[in-house]
C-alpha cells in the first residue's frame, strides 16, 4: 500500500484556560482507517483533545491538520467531523429519522435524498421501521443507535467518539462494542475513539494513546502498551499490572540486579542499563504471576510470600487479590479452574513468584 | 400513622384555601358573568330574567367595540415582541459569560417590581418628551417593556434544561451559530416560546395603569371600563367584564398549559 500521509496530524496542540493547561502541547498521528482509542483518567485531556479536532474548541497553540489541511480558524460546522456524544445530544423534538437527516438538512440536501439517505443508515443501524419514533419513545441502545447513524450519514473521513458507550449497561455495551469494530471494518474510516475504559479501548483499537495531565504518556498497540508501559502511571492506568520497586545492585548482561522489600530479583534491562544504587520500579503483568499455596513443598522456590485477601470474577478468569507486605497488593490472574483446583480463599496462605523475562523494567 | 393528625390538617388547610379563593375570587366574577344576563337594569336580587340585551348593546358602542379592537391588537404586538425579546435575553444569558450578567438580568427583570402608576407616569413624562405618546405603537413598546420580563423568565427556565451539548451537537453536525438557534434552540424551547406569547399577551389585555397614562386618546378595554364606571352607573360593565375575563381566562389558561415543566421521564434527550 505504500506509505501513506497520515490523516489528522496534531503538531504540539495546546489549550489553556488561563493558568489551567488542559492539553499541554501533544504531537499524534492518525492514518486513515485506522481505530484510536485515546484513553485517560478523568480531566487528563482526552475529551478536549477530540473537541479540538471538532473545532468546538479553540487550541490555544499547536495546530491540527486533517488531509494536510490546517483546521485553524475552520469553524466547527465545517469540518464535518461529526461526534457521538457520551449523552447521546439527541434532538428531543425530531424523530428518529428528524435526527439522522439534520445534517443533511444542514448541508441543504433535497428532501427526498435526505429521507432515502436517513432510512439507508437507520436500516443500516438495524432501527428499521422506527423512523417515526420520538427519541423518548427509544431504549437506550436504539437511542445509541441514532446517535451512530445521525453522525455517519454525511459518510465523513473521521467519526469522534466520546465515551459513547458509558451509558449503557454492561451487556448492551459488549453487544455495541462489536458493532462499532464491523462498522468500523465496513466503512473504512477513522475512528477516533475516547474512553476511560481499558476494555473497550483494548478490544476495538488499532492503537491506544494514553493521556495524563494533559500529555501523551505512551502511544501504541494495546498489547505492547499492556506488556511494556512506558511508566509508572501507564503500568498503574492499565490496571493488571503490579509494580515492585527496587534498588539497581548491578547490571550485567543485559540483566539488573534489584533488591527491595520484597527481596532480590533479576530483571531484563531495558535499552539504558540503569544507574547502580537508583531506586527503580519493575512491573509483572497480572497473568504472568505463577501462584501456589504456601504449604506446597513446591511452592519454595516462589520468593514473594503472602495472603488472600480475596477473588473477583473478570469473565472467564478470576483476579486473586493478595496482601504482601511491605509492597501494595498483588494482582494474579487466573482462569477460572487453576483457581478452584488451588482451592483459594481469603485468608489462605500464599506464595507468588514470576520467571524474570516476564518483568519489564520501568525507565527511571 | 403517626403523621397523620399532620397530614388531615393539612387537607383541611388546603380545602379552607381553595373555599376562601373561590369566595374572595371566583365569586366576584361568577356574579358579572350572572348579572351580564340579567334583563334587570340594576344588578339586584332576585334576577330580572336572562338577557342578553346588554352583550349586544357592546358590540354597537363603537367605543367599546374600538377599545376592545385596540386591546387585542396591542395584546398580540406585545406578545410577539417581548416573546422575541424574552427569548433573545434569555439565550445571551444562557449562551454567553460577561461582566454584568446580573444586572442585565436584573434590569429585564425589574419592571412589573415597579408600582405600575410611577411606571406609567414615567413612561409618559419620557415618550412625550421624544414626541412618542398617545399612539397605539406607544401602548405596546410600554407594555413590551413590562412582559418581557416574564417572557424572559419562561423561556430561561426552559434554556436552562438544553444543557451545554445539543447546540454544540448542532454546530457538530454542520449547522451554523445561528442555524443551531433557529433548527435546534428555538424548537427545543418552542413549548415555553407559546405559553410566553400567551402569557404576554394576557398581561397586556388586563393592563390599565400604562395604558391610561400614554395611550391618550387610545383607549384599551380596560381603560374604557373605567372611564365607563367613571360616568353613570352602565350595566353593559357587566357585559365587557364577562368578554374580557373570558379573553384573559382562556390566555392564562393557555400560557399554563404550555408553561407545565417536563415531567423528568429519564432522559431528556
Amino acid at each position: 500500500m505504500g506509505v501513506t500521509a497520515p490523516l489528522v496530524v496534531l503538531e504540539a496542540l495546546e489549550k489553556s484556560y488561563g493558568e489551567h493547561y488542559a492539553v499541554r502541547g501533544i504531537d499524534l498521528e492518525i492514518r486513515t482507517g485506522e481505530f484510536i482509542a485515546i484513553m485517560g483518567p478523568s480531566g487528563c485531556g482526552k475529551s478536549t483533545t477530540l473537541r479540538l479536532i471538532a473545532g468546538l474548541e479553540d487550541p490555544t497553540g499547536g495546530d491540527i491538520r486533517i488531509g494536510g489541511v490546517s483546521q485553524r480558524g475552520i469553524p466547527a460546522h465545517e469540518r464535518n467531523t461529526p461526534m457521538v456524544w457520551q449523552n447521546l445530544a439527541l434532538f428531543p423534538f425530531l424523530t428518529a429519522e428528524g435526527n439522522v437527516e439534520f445534517p443533511l438538512r444542514m448541508k441543504g440536501v433535497t428532501t427526498a435524498e435526505r429521507r432515502d439517505r436517513a432510512q439507508g443508515w437507520l436500516n443500516r443501524v438495524g432501527l428499521t421501521g422506527y423512523g417515526d419514533r420520538r427519541i423518548d419513545q427509544l431504549s437506550g441502545g436504539q437511542k445509541q443507535r441514532v446517535a451512530i447513524a445521525r453522525a455517519l450519514v454525511t459518510e465523513p473521513r473521521i467519526l469522534l467518539l466520546d465515551e459513547p458507550l458509558s451509558a449503557l449497561d454492561a451487556h448492551l455495551r459488549v453487544r455495541m462494542q462489536t458493532e462499532l469494530a464491523r462498522l468500523h471494518r465496513e466503512l473504512g474510516i477513522t475512528f477516533i475513539y475516547v474512553t476511560h475504559a481499558q476494555s473497550e479501548a483494548f478490544a476495538l483499537a488499532d492503537r491506544v494513546v494514553i493521556m495524563s495531565e494533559g500529555t501523551i504518556c505512551q502511544i501504541g498497540r494495546p498489547q505492547d502498551v499492556y506488556r511494556a508501559p512506558k511508566n509508572a502511571f501507564v503500568a498503574d492506568f492499565i490496571g493488571m499490572n503490579n509494580l515492585i520497586s527496587g534498588n539497581v545492585m548491578g547490571e550485567a548482561n543485559g540483566v539488573a540486579t534489584l533488591e527491595g522489600p520484597l527481596g532480590r530479583f533479576a530483571v531484563p534491562a531495558s535499552k539504558t542499563p540503569p544507574v547502580a544504587g537508583s531506586a527503580v520500579r519493575f512491573v509483572v503483568a497480572a497473568d504472568q504471576i505463577d501462584i501456589k499455596l504456601a504449604d506446597d513443598p513446591t511452592a519454595a522456590t516462589l520468593p514473594v510470600e503472602g495472603t488472600v485477601l480475596g477473588l473477583e470474577f473478570v469473565g472467564s478468569s478470576m483476579t486473586v487479590f493478595v496482601d504482601v507486605s511491605g509492597s501494595p497488593e498483588f494482582r494474579v490472574q487466573k482462569s477460572q479452574h487453576e483457581i478452584e483446583a488451588l482451592g483459594l480463599v481469603p485468608g489462605r496462605k500464599v506464595r507468588l513468584g514470576w520467571q524474570s523475562r516476564h518483568a519489564w523494567l520501568l525507565p527511571a | 400513622m403517626k403523621n397523620r393528625p399532620a397530614s388531615m390538617a393539612a387537607y383541611l388547610l388546603q380545602r379552607i384555601y381553595l373555599l376562601l379563593l373561590f369566595v374572595f375570587l371566583a365569586t366576584p366574577m361568577l356574579i358579572i358573568l350572572v348579572f351580564s344576563f340579567d334583563r334587570n337594569r340594576f344588578p339586584s336580587i332576585p334576577w330580572g330574567g336572562f338577557s342578553l340585551a346588554w352583550h349586544q348593546a357592546i358590540w354597537t358602542d363603537s367605543l367599546v367595540v374600538d377599545a376592545l379592537w385596540n386591546s387585542v391588537l396591542i395584546a398580540i404586538g406585545t406578545a410577539i415582541i417581548s416573546t422575541a425579546l424574552g427569548f433573545v435575553a434569555a439565550y445571551v444569558d444562557y449562551r454567553y459569560r460577561f461582566r454584568g450578567q446580573g444586572l442585565f438580568v436584573g434590569l429585564i427583570a425589574m419592571p412589573p417590581a415597579v408600582p405600575a402608576s410611577i411606571l406609567g407616569m414615567a413612561m409618559l413624562a419620557f415618550l412625550s418628551r421624544i414626541g412618542y405618546s398617545g399612539r397605539i405603537d406607544t401602548i405596546i413598546a410600554c407594555h413590551v417593556a413590562l412582559a418581557t420580563s416574564f417572557s424572559m423568565a419562561i423561556i430561561r427556565l426552559r434554556l436552562g434544561e438544553i444543557g451545554s451539548e445539543l447546540e454544540q451537537a448542532a454546530w457538530n453536525l454542520g449547522a451554523s451559530r445561528f442555524r443551531a438557534i433557529v433548527s435546534v434552540v428555538v424548537p427545543f424551547c418552542r413549548q415555553s416560546l407559546i405559553a410566553s406569547f400567551f402569557l404576554a399577551a394576557a398581561i397586556s389585555f388586563d393592563e390599565f395603569m400604562i395604558a391610561w397614562f400614554v395611550g391618550g386618546v387610545h383607549e384599551t378595554i380596560s381603560v374604557r371600563i373605567l372611564n365607563l364606571l367613571q360616568g353613570q352607573v352602565n350595566p353593559k360593565i357587566n357585559a365587557i367584564g364577562t368578554v374580557v375575563l373570558l379573553v384573559s381566562v382562556v390566555l392564562v389558561v393557555v400560557a399554563q398549559r404550555f408553561t407545565r415543566l417536563h415531567p423528568p421521564s429519564g432522559q431528556l434527550y
